[in-house]
């Protein structure tokens, strides 16, 4: 209670322990962009989904991106065979904390919580880091638990420190794909893990407009008939 | 029998019949003409006066919207944060009814800090209104206890730990505060005891409080009239032939009808919120609150919503004195109870500040002023504006924020404590006759 207080009083403002660190690269979100979100759910399920969970979003929503559901069966569902499921995962939390230290979190909303923008910064953000347990860090992530999935794809980057000016990351061996492939491969997963937050949001834009308009009609009636009314009020 | 000698209902409507029917056995023509057809308001309401109506709507808006949430909600610490995201994703139409409800919370305070600010400008505390104003404060604070319970509900981390924070308050209470914090989450940490008894408060007990008090609250006002931007008594002033007042006009129609432009300009602000930026980056939902509640990860900065942050940021901001911590909660709760006494603090005579003096004036804006600001200071970390540098005599190091907020806390309280003094002395300007 007193050790409350005193955070509470005393030191709040530090900012937030993992989003210290590099200013953030700017995401491009295209929510109707379906072929990058079906590329993004592809990365999703075959690089994240086997530590991390998705369980707010079943497999059947993928539909929603343009693909039938025999698409979705054939080559996303690798953990189930009820297309109803949600994204969960076969790792062990027990393990997830002894090989990492921490047990890798849901990441149905990640996007919500963290912003685009810093989960575009933090996929391209790992680099070689002999002192950490898996022997790579993040800049967006100081110490972060796990290592670099996507390695293979982007190559492995190392940190330099300079006297002018912030630390600076260097692709020391390159990947299979190049820098800008390796953008736009983090940026589709990126928009991917933004729709998986709010799956409804296109709609939702989509349904307001209507609403507007409808909302702009009636305050013109309202407008109309409280004038016909108060005519005779002087 | 009663029923044969009332006349039947007259009008042009095809249901004269079945009103009749009612009417000989329910007071249903008396309501209606005492509550709304002869009901007689000042015809000079401007667009301050929009804001009771729409608080009416708002709560309506909030229990039909909680009754669909409640349907597929369910209060357990195991369950309550995914049954939420199951709202949000496999109920049809659910995200819809979830935003319809967290934009109604902020709306429901944005609509009633409004219509105070309103009653503080015109007076409408002031005799004979007294009572329509405690009723009024004490939706208030249920207003306030139906949203700290609420928020806890969605079970997300700053659902979670600002519960802790808000309870942990009562434990700063000298003798009984660590048994009165143990009482309110019964348990010795904010768990399922507590999600579910915040559950109970949050749909049944406190809707209920509030209802009766919007009950009370309007019959209080229609009781005395209604005040205006003149502050003058329209019921002063009947017209001898008629008895009804020379300057007032029958709420329906023509409140009805004006009150629909206010709900028509609500509610394409409150869609636009809804179906464009139901976040409002990070103060309507806050972003933390997309994490699970997790009772080992303390977040590092601990905000409540923006509602409650002019009172959060008193608190924060008090030290504690003879090593006790409770000080700051006794400032945060006078900040909020001192309304209460706000009828019998003033001693102008003239109630609305169109014919205040230029020392009223000067208060109010004051005032106002600093409760923004604390509401600003409360939504940041303590050291937004830096430390004053070392040395500085008195407040060397301290956080620049820290004594703003000090000052403004003492500009809040002399508004309302200076009021007896200050409002009797002040040069008012002379009051109409009749409405301007």
């Amino acid at each position: 209670m007193k050790k409350l207080l005193a955070i509470l009083l005393a030191v709040p403002g530090i900012a937030l322990a993992s989003s210290g660190g590099a200013a953030l690269e700017h995401a491009t979100v295209n929510l109707h962009d379906k072929m990058s979100l079906q590329r993004g759910a592809q990365i999703f399920v075959n690089h994240c989904l086997n530590c991390h969970a998705a369980s707010a979003m079943r497999y059947s929503k993928l539909t929603e991106l343009g693909l039938t559901e025999q698409q979705v069966r054939e080559n996303l569902m690798l953990a189930t065979d009820k297309v109803g499921d949600p994204m969960t995962t076969t790792l062990d939390p027990r393990d997830g904390k002894a090989w990492f230290g921490v047990n890798p979190p849901d990441l149905s909303l990640v996007a919500r919580a963290r912003g685009a923008d810093w989960l575009y910064t933090y996929l391209r953000g790992f680099y070689r880091d002999p002192t950490a347990k898996s022997g790579w860090n993040n800049t967006a992530f100081p110490n972060v638990g796990m290592p670099h999935v996507l390695w293979e794809y982007q190559g492995s980057q190392v940190l330099h420190a300079s006297d002018k000016g912030p630390a600076k990351l260097v692709l020391e061996s390159p990947g299979k794909l190049s820098p800008a492939e390796y953008d736009k491969y983090a940026g589709d997963l990126v928009n991917y893990l933004v729709y998986m937050g709010e799956p409804a949001r296109a709609k939702r834009v989509q349904i307001g407009i209507v609403v507007m308009f409808f909302l702009a009609v009636f305050f013109v009636i309202t407008v109309l008939l409280k004038k016909e009314y108060w005519k005779d009020v002087r | 029998m009663a029923a044969t000698n009332k006349p039947p209902v007259t009008g042009a409507g095809p249901f004269n019949g079945v009103l009749t029917w009612f009417d000989q056995r329910f007071p249903l023509m008396v309501l209606w003409k005492s509550q709304l057809s002869e009901y007689y308001a000042p015809k000079n309401f401007n667009s301050w006066y929009f804001y009771g109506s729409l608080a009416l709507m708002v709560l309506v808006i909030q229990i039909v919207s909680g009754i669909f949430l409640t349907m597929n909600y369910k209060p357990s610490a195991e369950h309550a944060f995914a049954s939420v995201e199951y709202i949000m994703r496999d109920v049809p139409g659910g995200w819809i009814i979830r935003y319809i409800h967290s934009t109604g919370a902020s709306a429901f305070f944005i609509v009633v800090y409004l219509h105070m600010a309103r009653g503080l400008m015109y007076g409408s505390y002031r005799k004979p209104r007294e009572l329509t104003w405690i009723f009024g404060v004490l939706i208030y604070l249920c207003l306030m206890a139906e949203a700290f319970f609420g928020y806890l509900l969605p079970w997300g981390q700053m659902s979670y730990w600002g519960a802790q924070v808000i309870i942990n308050l009562f434990a700063t209470i000298p003798i009984i505060g660590e048994d009165l914090s143990v009482w309110i989450r019964g348990d010795y940490n904010v768990s399922d005891a507590t999600l579910n008894r915040f559950f109970a408060l949050h749909v049944i007990a406190i809707p209920m409080a509030l209802l009766g008090l919007v009950a009370a609250h309007l019959m209080a006002l229609h009781e005395t009239g209604s005040n205006n931007p003149d502050g003058i008594e329209i019921n002063d002033n009947l017209d001898p032939k008629t008895g009804t007042p020379v300057d007032g006009i029958p709420f329906h129609p023509y409140y009805t009808v004006k009150d629909l432009v206010g709900v028509a300009v609500f509610l394409i602000v409150f869609c636009a919120v809804v179906f464009f930026s139901p976040e409002v980056g990070g103060y309507f939902l806050e972003y933390n609150n997309f994490l699970p509640a997790d009772p080992l990860t303390t977040p590092a900065h601990i905000a409540p919503v923006w509602y409650f942050t002019p009172f959060y940021a008193m608190l924060r901001a008090i030290p504690s004195f003879f090593n006790m911590q409770v000080w700051g909660v006794i400032v945060m709760g006078a900040a909020v109870m001192i309304f209460f006494a706000l009828p019998w603090l003033d001693r102008g005579r003239t109630k609305s500040i169109r014919y205040r003096g230029p020392i009223y004036k000067a208060f109010f804006a004051v005032f106002i002023v600093s409760f923004l600001i604390l509401g600003y200071l409360g939504v940041e970390p303590t050291n937004v504006w830096g430390e004053f540098p070392k040395g500085t005599p008195m407040v060397g190091g301290d956080y620049i924020a820290t004594w703003v907020a000090r000052i403004l806390t003492v500009v809040y309280f002399a508004f309302f404590l200076l009021m007896p003094w200050y409002t009797a002395r002040d040069k008012e300007k002379p009051v109409p006759q009749r409405l301007t």
